[in-house]
């Protein structure tokens, strides 16, 4: 009994240091897990930033292919960072990249594609937000991953660079495309 | 610092009159109140969308506005929301097996508390009846030589 009480105070401590190095590996707790991921992407009918004045999208222009979903803003500095990876990804694999201009003034967002390039086959104005809440977006840049049946089948927040598109996109592409979801193709 | 102050006075003054929504009756802005404190702003982790001035706690806001409007009970706002930002926005976290550890530490570990402190106390128990029963014996052998 009284031996068995000296471990006590061992036990105590390996707990305590089990549960704190879990604390250090757990993720970024800014990190918000995707509520969305492998729901239907919602509906919307939104202006298009180019194009005619009065022209408008919605959820059925997303469908067809395998797309990124790109939600960014000319206030944000990090879609800056990420947009020379977004022009490569377009022009290296042909990716649809669709852009959702999240709570920005349209004029300074053509300006911006025109000063450093438009990687987006075409970009849909949420001038107020709503989409993105119906998105679960709580900060810009965040890059869905849609299929072609508009199913969102990842999520990535924070800046698209080469490790997350190696890692992390390139792969779910890869595999959507196997499993018979062509980019390009016509198939729903 | 002055400024600092200033700033920070005028942002709190704006967000209590940011929405600027007129209700139609005080038991509606009782609601909105009510509801709009139960969701965590996803963006500043530690406050409400009540209290958020950031501008996704305002489209929130916003969002819960146009679902009382239509007619949503607090339930089905509720989902709306957790729905597309996760439970994470809902501070009284859901009942399901990832939550578990969150429900039934607080009871495994005031179960465990109360088991050492009843051996510890019966121990005490146990000492005393020991001491009880050696002094009856030296009172009894005192008594017999």
């Amino acid at each position: 009994m009284n031996r068995a009480k000296l471990f006590v105070p061992v036990t105590v401590f390996g707990v305590l240091a089990i549960v704190l190095v879990l604390g250090f590996t757990l993720r970024d707790p800014k990190l918000l897990p995707s509520a969305l991921v492998d729901k239907p992407f919602p509906g919307f009918d939104l202006p298009l930033l180019a194009g005619e004045p009065d022209a408008r999208a919605s959820r059925s222009n997303l469908l067809g292919e395998i797309r990124l979903v790109n939600v960014w803003a000319t206030w944000c500095p990090t879609c800056l960072a990420e947009h020379g990876e977004l022009m490569r990804i377009r022009e290296k694999t042909g990716l649809s990249i669709v852009g959702i201009s999240y709570k920005d003034d349209s004029r300074q967002a053509r300006a911006w594609l025109k000063e450093y390039g438009d990687p987006y086959d075409f970009n849909i104005v949420d001038a107020n937000g709503d989409l993105g809440v119906d998105l679960g977006v709580y900060g810009a840049p965040e890059t869905f991953l849609v299929d072609a049946g508009g199913v969102i089948r990842y999520k990535h927040v924070g800046d698209v660079n080469p490790g997350v598109w190696k890692d992390e996109l390139a792969p779910r592409i890869a595999a959507l495309e196997a499993s018979g979801d062509i980019p390009g193709g016509n198939a729903p | 610092m002055g400024v600092v102050l200033l700033l920070a006075v005028a942002t709190c003054l704006g967000a209590s009159a940011i929405d600027g929504f007129d209700f139609p009756d005080p038991e509606t802005a009782d609601r909105y109140q009510r509801l709009t404190t139960e969701f965590r702003c996803p963006k500043c982790l530690n406050e409400s969308i009540a209290s958020s001035g950031a501008p996704i706690a305002v489209d929130l806001r916003r969002t819960v506005r146009r679902l009382m409007e239509e007619g949503a009970t607090d339930d089905a706002i509720r989902s709306h929301l957790q729905e597309r930002y996760g439970d994470f926005v809902l501070y009284d976290p859901p009942f399901e097996p990832s939550t578990w550890f969150l429900w039934f530490s607080p009871v495994v570990l005031l179960l465990v508390v109360a088991w050492v402190l009843m051996r510890i106390a019966r121990r005490d128990v146990a000492r005393e009846t020991e001491s009880d029963d050696l002094a009856r014996a030296r009172r009894l052998l005192r008594d017999s030589g």
